[in-house]
């Protein structure tokens, strides 16, 4: 028989399919077989039996497919501690080469297609995209563990409303300034962790991200504390967004003949978004493969032998701090012009936390996997609002379920190989 | 200093707390010779290594590095405490400041000074090349923009990098590992991988720390043929660290003794072999037998 062949055992996959819809009954038999009814409650049992069935349904085509020749080989694939670092051949194709494009084209698309409220959480993603990448320079490349990333974050953020009200710039003179500023807070925190590593770094980092926010919430003359603070809307060449514009503009709908809606401010600011986030990722794909980049990773490796060659590592190290951070503020700028309004409790650790754990989940060093992975954390608990209040839960679970299945992140980090060639020395 | 000695090293005293792991060590390296450092285990070879690299910041004494055509002394670049006279004196005081604040190791090998290390320093999550690469990060151009921008400059220096690490993979005869990890290598090529790289930074001194521990006879061999290209044709001096005493004997011009933290001989490999004092540091003296000098 077939299943002698392949070795396919059907009991074992009978009782993983029982044993998973025993654990199924026990998860949703309170949450989906009771339905709460003013003070008493009905059994659904109904509802509760179709979701044990499709659970064990599920349980036991997976279990039969992990006993085929393909579905070991699947498992092989993915589950095999030696999963590191690799390096490519040289010259080397991208399978993703027809993607790329395919992947912008349809990002450009989006705010065509999207309803207003997909438009917010694909913006609410790209920043957090943003973010990761920020702090992948700091803690993939350079192996800088920063716990205090969102503290940039909040400069970037506060940065375009502290502008706008006591200076009077706009979102197209702030972008670019939040984002030095924010590299000369990197260098500020920078300079003095210079010596410390791991652990030490971790804590000093930490501080830096309450500082800042204590700061914002405390110094009310200049922020005026929780009680926010309002951003500006970008504008298109002078045009606002708003429904009137203030005195002496025109509003965008009305210069284009079109009736008001909200939907376009968000357009703009995605379009514009989309266009710094491909920026960034081209020049994070290019600096991974110049001098610098190449210094930051040797510094991660062996900080000892860096100086044994010549390089500086207290510049290594602060350039990628300071680059690091100015991403951040990049995208908070981008928060604030998107909420238009800031305040302080957007910029809780527990930010830096899921900063943090996009670039572990995507994989240290990875782009490609920092992208995914913001999107997989920021795009979920929207999709997921009904269970809102479990997830810090799951977030928690799937950080155990990764260390334990994927330590190295999602998409392992790969290396560019070259061809070789005639050696020479002048 | 003569143009003739590339290396000096004048009353060098280095204490950790109460230890004095060396007392007065002076000797004097040649351009263009192979010098060994030699001693038994504790003698203070990889103390002194680490002092002339900079890794250490001696307690006392003066090492002077007379390469790229300038005299550097190596204590002075770590970043010195500030003296007394430096608040009358604004130049001195600046100058010791920028060593305080940028100085360290890493001048040490731009002023011409590489080493290797005794427990093997590669970047083992990068490929071979890679760490070629990095090696050559103060001779390729650096500028963010030209980088980013893909400037021709910018392409022509990275090819440059290339062809002078594919060169130095062929030498250390690694080119067919060029993209391979280097914590993939064995260590025989992760210790041969090791010397290439701290080539590519272009030092006119090398210091090698224990190059032949774990190798074999016929790596060894190689080794020694490699130690030779660099001297006669890349006209690099060469310091090494070595316990194979075979090869250190075959290979050096000049060789410095240590034994508790103090140079007991100096001298070509055949005066070192009959000097009494060495045989005794190694093997032991009797009791009771003093040896003299």
């Amino acid at each position: 028989m077939s299943q002698a062949a392949t070795g396919i055992d059907i009991k074992k996959s009978a009782i993983d399919s029982v044993l998973a819809g025993l654990i199924a009954l026990v998860v949703f038999g309170p949450i989906v077989g009771l339905v709460l009814d003013g003070f008493a409650f009905n059994a659904e049992p109904k509802r509760l039996f179709a979701i044990v069935a499709v659970v064990m349904v599920g349980r036991f085509l997976a279990s039969w497919f992990f006993q085929s020749t393909k579905g070991r080989d699947f498992l092989y694939k993915h589950t095999s501690k030696d999963e590191g670092v690799h390096v490519l051949a040289p010259g080397h194709k991208s399978k993703l080469k027809w993607i790329i494009p395919l992947t912008i084209l349809i990002a450009f698309a989006v705010p065509f297609i999207a309803s207003k409220y997909v438009l917010t959480v694909v913006i609410l993603g790209l920043i957090y995209v943003l973010l990761g990448l920020g702090l992948n320079i700091v803690v993939g490349l350079a192996g800088l563990l920063d716990l205090g990333f969102v503290g940039f974050y909040a400069i970037g953020a506060y940065g375009l409303a502290l502008g706008y009200e006591h200076l009077g710039l706009g979102f197209w003179s702030m972008l670019p300034i939040a984002a030095i500023v924010a590299a000369i807070f990197g260098a500020i925190l920078g300079f003095p962790v210079l010596r410390m590593h791991g652990d030490y770094l971790a804590i000093v980092t930490l501080g830096f991200g309450e500082i800042i926010r204590l700061v914002l919430t405390n110094w009310t003359d200049l922020t005026h504390g929780p009680n926010g603070m309002n951003a500006p809307l970008p504008t298109f060449f002078g045009l606002e967004f708003k429904r009137r514009a203030s005195e002496g503009h025109v509003p965008f709908h009305e210069f284009f003949g079109l009736s008001y809606s909200s939907a376009y401010k968000y357009i703009f600011i995605y379009l514009v978004l989309l266009l710094v986030v491909l920026g960034v990722l081209y020049v994070k794909k290019r600096l991974t493969q110049m001098p610098i980049g190449r210094a930051w990773e040797a510094l991660r490796e062996d900080e000892i032998a860096c100086r044994s060659l010549g390089l500086n590592h207290v510049l290594v190290k602060l350039s990628a701090f300071m680059i690091g951070a100015s991403t951040g503020g990049l995208a908070g700028v981008f928060f604030a012009t998107y909420q238009g309004f800031v305040n302080p409790s957007s910029f809780t650790f527990f930010e830096s936390a899921l900063i943090l754990a996009i670039v572990v989940l995507g994989g240290m060093g990875s782009t490609l996997g920092v992208v995914i992975a913001a999107f997989v954390l920021t795009v979920a608990p929207e999709l997921l609002r009904e269970f809102a209040d479990y997830r810090v839960l799951a977030f928690g679970i799937l950080m155990v379920l990764m260390m334990i299945w994927k330590p190295r992140g999602l998409v392992r980090m790969t290396r560019i190989g070259v061809s070789a060639r005639e050696g020479n020395v002048k | 200093m003569s143009q003739e000695s590339i290396l000096k090293v004048d009353n060098l005293v280095m204490h950790f707390g109460g230890i004095k792991a060396l007392n007065d060590v002076n000797f004097e390296i040649k351009r263009g010779t192979v010098s060994a450092l030699i001693g038994p285990n504790g003698a203070g070879k990889t103390t002194v290594f680490n002092c002339l690299t900079g890794f250490y910041k001696a307690t006392g004494g003066n090492i002077m590095l007379n390469a790229n055509g300038k005299a550097t002394s190596v204590i002075q670049v770590l970043g010195e405490s500030f003296q007394f006279s430096d608040y009358f004196n604004p130049v001195a005081f600046i100058k010791r400041l920028k060593y305080k604040m940028f100085g360290g190791s890493h001048l040490v090998n731009r002023a011409g000074l590489a080493r290797t290390f005794q427990n093997i320093r590669l970047f083992k999550e990068m490929s071979v090349v890679e760490n070629l690469l990095v090696a050559q990060h103060m001779r390729v151009n650096r500028s963010m923009f030209a980088g980013i921008l893909k400037t021709k400059g910018f392409k022509k220096s990275e090819d440059e990098a290339l062809e002078r690490a594919f060169y130095w993979l062929g030498v250390v005869d690694l080119k067919e590992s060029a993209n391979r990890l280097a914590g993939e290598l064995s260590y025989g090529q992760q210790r041969r991988l090791e010397i290439a790289r701290a080539m590519c930074t272009n030092p006119e001194i090398v210091c090698l720390d224990e190059p032949a521990a774990g190798l074999n006879p016929s790596e060894t061999e190689a080794l020694t043929k490699m130690i030779r290209i660099l001297r006669d044709e890349h006209n690099t001096t060469v310091l090494l660290i070595e316990h194979d005493m075979g090869m250190v004997m075959n290979i050096s011009d000049y060789i410095v003794v240590l034994d508790h933290g103090e140079v007991i001989a100096k001298g070509g490999p055949d005066d070192i072999k009959s000097n009494p004092k060495v045989i005794a540091a190694y093997l032991g003296a009797e009791e009771g037998e003093e040896v003299t000098l």
